[in-house]
């Protein structure tokens, strides 16, 4: 796959502190790239200098291989989608996604044509001379997209656009998103810290941390084989506790020694375990690799959460099943579930 | 709603008693001679002053147009500052209004005086002396710069109201500089710049003191003219009154010109 954006040693300082410090990644042409990391982690600002609202203070970004880090954002081939959708309230719906091709000077029959279709696929037809004001968020974001995607911008960016809006009208959007991307064909860039939200979407995750790339790669190798602790912590809920690679293919940890899949690290070497709540079996006390005593059961709908203390340490485990509080339980964890990291600080 | 119209009573009270009591007045003035006759001549002899008119209007105009280049991208930068210095800086707009208008006047009499302060340091390069005070320069000058706030604040005022997400919008759809500023801006400060005209022209087209210090005999406004019928030589309260009415029409025409731009929410303009 062709690279349609590549950012190379990307610094970025506000107020003498480094937002971004010497990022560097490439984005595939027409994936849905999703930038994840909790507040103040530089994924926006990220966005904001593809975008061309920001400019780095060293590094160069490209755009279809040519340098565009000195272009201003009119000249970017380009479209954003903004966090509290900035449409212009001045004009009305049709004039608000009209906005771009009308500075194209295209003939007033195309644009209408263009701006009748974009409305219609992202399902406001008959919405055309409504002001935009009097609309609820979840139609003035669709306008919101409507007026980048009219363009036919090579990239569209989209920063939390979905954050305003309930839970049940995000998820509906999160899957038309995805379907937009699809049926347009061209690379999305979606800005969120919601990991279920990532996970939704996207081809690809860049998950961030302080302005640094923590790991990039599909939903799937996002979850199940973080690359370290923050990436593991911050992807849905996990027991990260620390363990010894004693050869390829045995850990131990919890005071217990477990076979995995994992090899060709060094003899004894200090590790990180990352287990999956919902990859803890639940099995009577005698049978468990562990044993351990619930300390709490809370109903989350799906499944129970419970808590058990073993030796010291508290694990989380989601089962379908609940145990009695108090109760003692034996834990089974197969190969497959273990996910063995270098140990990292923090 | 409870009876919150009780609330405006002591406002009506006042309304009537300062606003319709004398506007009644003036107009009784405006259609009678001095024996109290009803008389058109008063409205008739306004004509023979129609130079004094346009040159009023004229001069107001041309006022509130440098007014609204000045103020309206001082009142961008303003609007995009942090709110500490959004303080500091709408501040010192407002500390020459602290000063007395007189004084303010005065000043710049003295400044642009044939030997004053300006032509004595251009002198001193051997350039001048400049005839700058009594020409009808001075009395726009002295319009700008006694009404300028009036002009920055209400833009200003609009302008804080705009999100900078809309502007990086439009720079997003493709609109360089100028495209921002004639789709975008402009048409969203118009409640500003409405409010801001109204209140730069009013003042400036009735004004008396600013002509009469710095625009000498030869720049007479109408607010002069009016001021000579009450208090001045010419005595004649019933011209006095007419003028008054006329150019209170021609205010009212240029105000509700303006009022149509700015039929959206003006709540927090000045």
């Amino acid at each position: 796959m062709s690279k349609i954006v590549s950012l190379q040693n990307i610094v970025v300082g506000f107020d003498g502190e480094n937002v971004l410090n010497g990022l560097s990644l490439d984005i595939h042409d027409k994936e849905f790239v999703t930038f994840l990391g909790p507040s103040g982690c530089g994924k926006t600002t990220t966005l904001r200098v593809i975008g061309g609202f920001v400019q780095p203070s060293s590094g160069n970004v490209f755009f279809d291989g040519q340098d565009i880090t000195n272009l201003p954002p009119y000249k970017r081939q380009v479209n954003t989608v903004f966090q509290k959708y900035a449409l212009f309230p001045h004009l009305n719906v049709y004039e608000n996604v009209a906005f771009g091709l009308r500075l194209k000077k295209m003939d007033e029959k195309e644009i209408r044509s263009r701006v009748l279709e974009m409305l219609e696929v992202v399902g406001l037809k008959g919405f055309e001379r409504r002001d935009t004001t009097n609309l609820s968020g979840g139609q003035q974001q669709r306008v919101a997209i409507a007026r980048g995607l009219v363009n036919h911008p090579r990239v569209l960016l989209l920063d939390e656009p979905l954050g305003a809006l309930d839970l049940k009208l995000r998820k509906e959007m999160q899957l038309e998103l995805k379907r937009l991307q699809q049926a347009m064909n061209i690379t999305f860039i979606y800005v969120t810290h919601d990991q279920e939200e990532a996970l939704t979407m996207s081809d690809t995750v860049v998950v961030m941390k302080d302005g640094n790339i923590q790991q990039i790669g599909s939903p799937i190798d996002i979850y199940n084989e973080p690359e370290n602790a923050f990436v593991a912590s911050f992807i849905g809920e996990s027991n990260i506790i620390d363990g010894i690679m004693l050869r390829d293919f045995c850990v131990e940890f919890a005071g217990n020694e477990f076979t995995c899949v994992d090899k060709g690290f060094a003899h004894n070497e200090l590790v990180q375990v990352v287990i999956r709540p919902e990859d803890i079996q639940v099995v009577p006390a005698i049978q468990g690799q562990l044993t351990g005593v619930v300390k709490e059961v809370i109903f989350k709908g799906v499944h129970y959460e419970m808590r058990v203390e073993q030796a010291g340490y508290e694990w989380i485990i989601h089962s379908t099943q609940a145990s009695a509080p108090g109760e003692l339980i034996g834990m089974c964890i197969g190969p497959d579930e273990i996910h063995i990291m270098t140990r990292t600080e923090g | 709603m409870i009876k919150n119209r009780k609330l405006a009573a002591p406002y009506l009270v006042w309304m009537v008693v300062f606003i319709l009591v004398p506007l009644a007045i003036v107009t009784y003035f405006a259609f009678t001679d001095k024996a109290g006759n009803f008389t058109l001549e008063n409205l008739m002899i306004i004509g023979q002053y129609s130079t004094v008119f346009v040159r009023s209007l004229l001069l107001a105009a041309e006022a509130t147009v440098i007014c609204l280049v000045l103020s309206f991208p001082v009142s961008y930068f303003l609007s995009r500052q942090r709110a500490a210095k959004q303080k500091i800086f709408l501040m010192l707009v407002m500390l020459p209004m602290w000063m007395n208008f007189l004084l303010r006047t005065y000043a710049w009499m003295s400044l642009l005086e044939n030997n004053g302060i300006i032509n004595r340091i251009l002198g001193f390069f051997g350039i001048g002396p400049f005839q700058m005070i009594y020409t009808s320069g001075a009395v726009v000058l002295g319009m700008v710069y006694n009404f300028l706030p009036y002009m920055i604040l209400p833009l200003y005022t609009a302008m804080t109201k705009i999100d900078n997400s809309v502007i990086e919008a439009a720079q997003d759809l493709g609109a360089g500089m100028f495209k921002t500023l004639t789709k975008v801006l402009i048409p969203l400060s118009a409640p500003g710049i409405a409010t801001g005209i109204t209140m730069v022209f009013v003042p400036s087209v009735s004004t008396f003191i600013i002509s009469r210090m710095l625009g000498g005999g030869s720049n007479m406004l109408i607010g002069d003219l009016i001021e000579l019928q009450f208090l001045g030589n010419s005595y004649n309260y019933n011209l006095g009154s007419a003028l008054s009415l006329v150019l209170m029409v021609i205010v009212l025409l240029c105000m509700s010109f303006t009022n149509g731009f700015d039929d959206e929410d003006m709540e927090g303009v000045v």
